[in-house]
């Protein structure tokens, strides 16, 4: 499996305050990564360096060469100023070839909103109008920054279904961005708990250490959401299993 | 027939001010910059009153200190204390106030303020067309340029960011270009609604614009014939002519989005 991208020992601080503080992780081809953390944990600061668009004050951060970024930002907030169709928004993208949008259009199912304006699309449509145009540069790395914010619960089911799918099928590797310590989307491979320093990180198994916790995830396999409470007592490692049922 | 070329001039600057400014001033609405030209505007009385006082070229004055200008509002929005509208509504300001008594401090220039303050169609020299037409020919041409790399940051610096698009450089980028057609067109419209004309016809275009060329498209010919219709009433009723275009283009803004309903 190869590395992509890979981070080591990364610190970043604004105002003397430290942000980032000491980061390593790895991000595989073939796999998902979940970034979990509450909000002001860091988590958007850390997608801006993994996307290069914010430097780090010391570590490494190594990516593949030539490495293909494709980015789904949080939900965009589109004010009526710019009258703008979903195609339109697609070409925009530096790579809009048109052979490959009609691909992607397929793909993902989104023929009947390109015509739409964005400002008009629901928050489920726009995140697929959103991946389609990171696909749309053939990514060998996909960062979703919390994609399922906005969007309703069979929305998210859906969004997730589509991501492992792509996954399968690219072979990209994914990083997955969400501030909900209560959903981590099942086809996970590696679980990453930000709080500025990395409280804990690895397989879900593993980054649960509670048996019960372990117990719960691989139930839910074949789902597309876990549901777990995870808290956010770094120092113990506390992660505690609340629910254990999920019957959908 | 020497005042009939003074109204062909007029409507030639005014054209060429529509032109460019309907593509432009669709940026300003849609990145929300409406209060930055006004500034911008404002601030280029003080360029007029250092233009006089060093004797330079009163429009290579303007857009020098238009320029400059942007650029410190840039570094101040980066290093923010103070919330935007807050800093540009202190610049606007001062910066007409400073040249409104910088030119009343020199005693041997005699200067018609009110000319630029709210524009005099009879003003336009050759050099002017020149400036307007020159000017906005290569604004244009930057613009068409990076088009689609300046949607692209509009609707999510980020996004664009991240695909790598030069965001900083193309956020300088429009207001420089912002700096440049408010400078030029500063003298025949004035300087308390040049970004008026930047704003209106471009807002009037949305309701009917279905992409962000229409809508650009549009609000040129908004603009054109707010120039046409408001430099008419300013010739034959002698009504001051950047109030009058300005009139103008409101009247079309109420009537297309009154007689408009429920587009896109």
């Amino acid at each position: 499996m190869a590395t992509l991208l890979s981070l080591s020992e990364v610190s970043l601080s604004f105002d003397q305050r430290r942000v980032l503080d000491n980061i390593s992780l790895e991000l595989n081809q073939g796999e998902i990564t979940t970034l979990i953390g509450p909000n002001g944990a860091g988590k958007s600061t850390l997608v801006k360096v993994i996307l290069g668009l914010l430097n780090a004050d010391s570590g490494v951060i190594t990516r593949a060469p030539k490495l293909k970024i494709g980015y789904v930002p949080q939900k965009i907030a589109w004010d009526e100023g710019m009258p703008l169709t979903a195609e339109r928004f697609l070409r925009l993208a530096s790579n809009g070839v048109k052979s490959k949008l009609r691909e992607v259009v397929n793909l993902l199912a989104i023929d009947g909103l390109l015509k739409r304006q964005m400002a008009r699309l629901s928050g489920g449509e726009m995140q697929r109008v959103l991946l389609a145009r990171a696909l749309l540069r053939e990514p060998q790395l996909l960062v979703l920054d919390e994609p399922v914010q906005g969007v309703d619960i069979s929305g998210q089911v859906e969004l997730y279904r589509l991501i492992t799918e792509l996954t399968a099928k690219m072979n990209f590797a994914v990083l997955l961005v969400s501030h909900d310590l209560h959903l981590v989307m099942a086809g996970t491979d590696q679980v990453i708990c930000l709080n500025h320093h990395i409280c804990c990180k690895g397989a879900p198994e593993s980054v649960a250490k509670h048996p019960e916790f372990a117990r719960l995830f691989a139930q839910n396999e074949q789902q597309q959401l876990a549901v777990y409470t995870h808290h956010h007592q770094c120092d113990d490692h506390d992660h505690r299993v609340d629910q254990g049922e999920d019957d959908d | 027939m020497m005042i009939d070329s003074f109204l062909i001039n007029a409507l030639l600057a005014g054209l060429g001010i529509a032109v460019v400014a309907g593509p432009l001033g669709s940026f300003v609405v849609w990145r929300r910059l409406a209060y930055f030209g006004d500034t911008l505007a404002h601030a280029s009385l003080l360029g007029i009153a250092l233009g006089l006082w060093w004797q330079i070229n009163l429009t290579l004055a303007v857009v020098l200190s238009g320029a400059l200008l942007s650029l410190v509002l840039l570094s101040l929005q980066r290093h923010k204390q103070l919330a935007s509208d807050t800093l540009l509504g202190i610049m606007a300001h001062s910066a007409l106030s400073f040249g409104l008594v910088v030119v009343a401090l020199m005693d041997n220039v005699r200067v018609d303020l009110m000319a630029y303050l709210f524009g005099d169609l009879l003003s336009v020299t050759h050099a002017d067309l020149w400036w307007i037409w020159g000017g906005g020919a290569v604004v244009l041409a930057i613009l068409a340029s990076q088009w689609n790399n300046l949607l692209s940051a509009t609707v999510n610096e980020q996004l664009a960011a991240a695909e790598g698009v030069k965001v900083e450089a193309l956020r300088a980028l429009l207001l420089l270009l912002l700096a440049l057609v408010i400078a030029i067109a500063m003298k025949i419209v004035g300087v308390l609604i040049i970004s008026s004309l930047l704003l209106i016809p471009a807002a009037t275009a949305r309701r009917l614009a279905h992409s962000p060329e229409q809508m650009a498209g549009l609000a040129v010919l908004f603009g054109g014939f707010a120039v046409l219709l408001g430099l008419s009433l300013s010739w034959y009723q002698d009504t001051p002519a950047g109030p009058s275009v300005v009139v103008a283009a409101a009247t079309q803004f109420i009537l297309v989005h009154t007689l408009i309903r429920g587009k896109a």
